[in-house]
Order: C-alpha cells, then structure tokens, then sequence
C-alpha cells in the first residue's frame, strides 16, 4: 500500500479519536443538532467537488464536479442554516 | 496561475485548512453543551467558509463559472429548504442532507476517478483504492437515506419488507462489488467495471434499509450520518487533502456515538438492528402475541377528553410522555397549551423523554423546544423514572413501545429488555392514541389494559385541544 494511504490513515484514525473524545457526552437535548451540525461538516466535500468542477480537464468531469458542488453546498448551507434555527429555539 | 507570487498560496493554503479542522473540533465540542451549542455551530460555518474560499484561490482552478453556478444553486436550495422546513420533518431533512453529502463525496471520488484515466494518466493505486471505497459508501449513504427519507415522510411503507434470502442476496452483492472493486484496481481504464460497482453500492443502499421498521429509523439516521463523514473521509483519501480526512472522521464519529447512544437505549445489537426486520411480524414474537390474546380476552378502559381533563386539573403532578404520534400529529403547540393551563391551576408539569422516542435523536426534544417549552422541563429517562410513582397522571401522547411494561416484566416480549419510561407506576395513567392498533414494532402493549390506564382515543392534537378547553373551564366552574 502506498505511503500517501497510510500518511491518510494516520490522519484518520487521529481524528476519530478526537471526534469520540469531543463528543463524548452530548445531553439528549442537543442529539438532533449535534447530528444536523455535524452533517453539515461532512459537506467540507465541497471543496474537492470544487478542485474538480474548476479544473476543466474534461466536459464530463466538468459537469460531475458541478453536481458535486450543488449537493455539497445544499448539504453545507442547509445543514449549518438548519441547526442555528434549530439551536436558537434552544435559547428560551 | 498569476495570484501566486512567490509560491506562498500553497502554504497558506494548507495553514487555513488546518485552522477550519481547528474549528471544527472546537465547533463540535461547542455543540455538546446547550450555553454553547449555537455559538459551536457558527465556529463550524466559519471554518468551512474558511476552507472553501482558499480552495478558490488553489492554482489548478481555471474555471469559477461552473463553481460559482454550483454554489449558488447549491446556498439557494439548502437556504430555502433550511427555512421552510417544519420541525416535525426535521429527521426527513437530516436523512435528506446526509444523502447530498454522501452523494457529493462519491462524485468527488467519481470525479477525480475520471479526471485522471482521461488525461491519459496511469491511476494511481492508492486513487483507485480510495475512490472505490469512496463510491461504495457515498452510493449507500445516497439511496439508503433516500430511503429513510421515503419512509418517514410515507412515499414508502414505513414497515420493513423482507423476502426469502434476503441477507445471502445483500451479501452476495456486496461480495461482487468487493470482486468488481478488485477488477477495477487491476484494470483502471476498465470505465464499465467502473459503472456496475456505482450501481451495485445504490443498489445496496436501497436494500439495506429496505427491511428496517420505522421504529428503529433514529439508529439508522445516525448511523447513515457517520457514513455521510467517512464517504467525506474516502473522498479526502483520494485528493489526498488531510482536511476532508479530518472533517469526515469526527462526523464518522459523531454519527457512530449517536448511533450507539440508540442501540443502547432499544437494548439491541446494531447487527440485531440492521439485520433483525424488526417487527417485521417475525414469527416468533407473532406468535407469541397472538398466543396471548386467543387466550384471554383482554379488556381495557377509556375516557372522554372531559373525564381526562378532570384527572389532570386536579392532579398535583402530571409527567407528559410525547411519541412520534405527537410529531405526526404536530401536537407539541397543543401540549404546550394544555401545561400551561394545568400549571395555572397549581399541577407540577414535567416531561419525560425517551432516547429513542420519534423518528431521530433527539426529537422529541427539537419539537417540545419549537413550542417553546424550556428545555429544563424536559428530563431524560434515568432522571425521570424514579417521579413516576409520586406523579398522579402521566399522560401519553403518541408513545407507544417506549412506555411497553412488557419489556420490562415479560421476557417472551420481542423488546424484553428494552429499558422504558415506567409510567405505569404512576397512580394513573391516561393515553393518548388514535386507536387500539398495536405501534409501528407490531407489539402488543400490556399498558393498554392495565387498570390504571385510561385510553384517550383521537389524534393527538384534537384530544389535546379539547383536554385544553375543558381543563379551561375546570378554571371558571
């Protein structure tokens, strides 16, 4: 396997040990943000559906990055928008 | 390209990946806790906004216009679709968005995929093995939460579907995208090898959710949003950009958490969870119910919402436990209303939530806070169990497996185990239902035809109106 899997798998495994650690104990109350907030994150997709959508390498890689664009920012901007009105119900 | 001078972009534009994965912990950790939560949630956008304008500046963009179309289409629908949406279809939303971001990391995979064996460049292993793994998850993380979506918001039978052979045909699938994927690796040009497995993985997102009930949706939402992080993570793996690794991880793991928190709270295996079609009318608990009832004829009570509100309004404490049939019915304003009148006539108003209650984590909880109803109110299951003996009604609207007395006391029940909001303890209990039928897991509930028990039979928001109106002029007689 190529060194760039691993360096990635380091990076991972990492990572998932910090997202248990930081999420750890979330009260029920916040079950449904937390898990709208963080499917937001998981639109950071976006950018590699932008590196693809710009490059122009060809017509149908073109038009693969800019379906990837839309549905990531939708999953972005929906996600984020929906869980700040979500948590500012919250508030009172 | 002519912006950087001095090749200084690349660094930053690592630096600034770095500080968005920063914000998203810190943005993560935020959200656990309810002072903080909203303020979390805005770190995190921060930092995607972040990482999104330096990937604009990257050198090997030489084209904004699609990018820009994308966006805007893309903020537009989301914005819309964020406003409008009702808090009663909050968990058809999630299912939805976690589709778009699983959708959007396979096309990356997909993309890139394509990029390289079209500009005649040998793919690299490593491209290939990630992109593979990219499309299976992205694929079933798209159609299973398509799925999810179709059930919650009924475009589909909510109740499992199940045929003969059916975990031997989702395996065997499984299996040819895993010799498919093997192929490709040996053969990166071979494009139709390519299709089949994209087709197999939609394919096996739309089975995989197929068997599984309404009942156990909260487990399969967050399990279908830790898959939205790791098909993020495999796109990130074959751009070989750290920030999607990172970024897709702690969603991967935040989604994993939750799902665990569900399991535990239905006592049940994930794999009983996925693999069991529970409620499916599987024999065994079929036959054990029908059994029960041959047997004896059970009988049980019920009350008019007038007798109901006499037992309410001059109850010292009441402890209201919502289900999905107060989602369903969008009863959560008329709950409000009804605490607030028994609250003027000097009852002790609480809340009893269950872990798994609704149609996703947390929702009873989103739907009691857009009737504002203050989240101090609310008490989880272990909190709340020890009050039900010293409450004088607990009143059920739209729960019904969650309050089942069998999973506690009779170990033949499909859901023995299961731990439960124990309002049969308290001195009586009134339910609120539509009808005798048994819930959406196809089990019988003992509850139903205790002594104690009072049915209350309407849906959700009229019986809840009308127990308003009449607990109203309890007031003024």
């Amino acid at each position: 396997m190529s060194e760039s899997i691993i360096a990635g798998l380091v990076v991972f495994v990492l990572a998932s040990f910090i997202g248990f650690e930081v999420i750890n104990k979330v009260p029920p109350t916040l079950h449904t943000p937390l898990m709208s907030g963080a499917n937001a994150i998981s639109g950071i997709a976006v950018v590699g559906a932008i590196l693809i959508a710009g490059t122009q390498s060809s017509q149908v890689a073109t038009t693969i990055g800019l379906f990837a664009v839309i549905l990531a920012t939708v999953n972005v901007v929906g996600g984020f928008l929906v869980t700040d009105r979500m948590l500012q119900m919250f508030k009172k | 390209m002519a912006l950087d001078i001095g090749g200084w972009l690349a660094p930053v534009e690592q630096l600034t990946y770095l500080l968005a994965a920063s914000l998203f912990i810190i943005g993560l950790k935020f959200l656990g806790s309810p002072a903080t939560a909203r303020k979390g949630n805005s770190l995190a956008s921060v930092g995607m906004l972040l990482a999104i304008v330096v990937t604009l500046l990257d050198q090997g963009i030489v084209d904004y216009t699609t990018i820009f179309i994308g966006i805007l289409i893309g903020s537009a629908v989301g914005a819309i679709a964020a406003q409008k949406v009702e808090m009663t279809e909050m968990p058809q939303m999630v299912g939805l968005l976690n589709g778009f971001g699983g959708a959007a990391s396979a096309l990356v995979a997909i993309g890139e995929y394509w990029r390289l064996s079209h500009a005649g460049m040998a793919v690299p292993m490593n491209v290939l093995v990630t992109a593979v793994l990219g499309v299976l998850i992205g694929g079933v993380t798209l159609t299973g939460s398509l799925m999810a979506f179709g059930k919650l918001q009924g475009v589909i039978s909510g109740s499992p579907v199940t045929y003969p052979l059916q975990q031997p045909i989702n395996l065997s699938l499984l299996v040819g995208f895993v010799v498919g994927g093997i192929y490709l690796i040996a053969n990166p040009n071979d494009l139709n090898i390519f299709f089949d497995i994209s087709a197999i993985s939609l394919i096996l997102g739309v089975l995989f959710v197929l068997p599984i009930g309404g009942a156990d949706t909260p487990v399969v939402i967050s399990l279908l949003n830790s898959f939205s992080g790791l098909a993020a993570s495999a796109a990130g793996f074959v751009l070989g950009n750290d920030m999607l690794i990172i970024a897709g991880a702690l969603v991967g793991a935040s989604g994993l958490i939750l799902t665990q928190i569900m399991c535990k709270a239905m006592n049940r295996s994930l794999s009983n969870v996925l693999f069991g079609a529970f409620g499916g009318g599987n024999t065994a608990s079929g036959a054990a119910a029908a059994g029960k009832t041959d047997g004896v004829q059970k009988s049980h009570r019920s009350v008019d919402a007038e007798e109901g509100a006499m037992m309410l309004g001059y109850a010292r404490s009441v402890i209201v436990v919502p289900g999905y049939g107060m989602a369903v019915a969008q009863a959560q304003h008329a709950v409000r209303e009804l605490a607030d009148q028994l609250e003027k006539n000097g009852v002790d108003v609480k809340y009893a939530i269950h872990p798994v209650a609704g149609r996703m984590p947390g929702h009873m909880n989103v739907l009691l806070a857009e009737a504002n109803v203050p989240y101090s109110q609310l008490y989880d299951m272990d909190d709340i169990n020890p009050e039900f003996e010293r409450a004088d009604v607990a009143l059920v609207i739209g729960a019904n497996d969650v309050v089942n007395p069998d999973a506690r006391d009779n170990s033949g029940s499909p859901i023995y185990g299961m731990p439960i909001l124990e309002v049969d303890r308290a001195k009586s209990t009134i339910v609120i239902k539509r009808s005798m039928n048994p819930g959406f897991a196809g089990i019988d509930n003992e509850l139903f035809y205790k002594d104690k028990t009072m049915m209350l039979f309407g849906s959700a928001k009229d019986v809840v109106t009308d127990l308003v109106a009449h607990v109203k002029e309890l007031v003024t007689a």
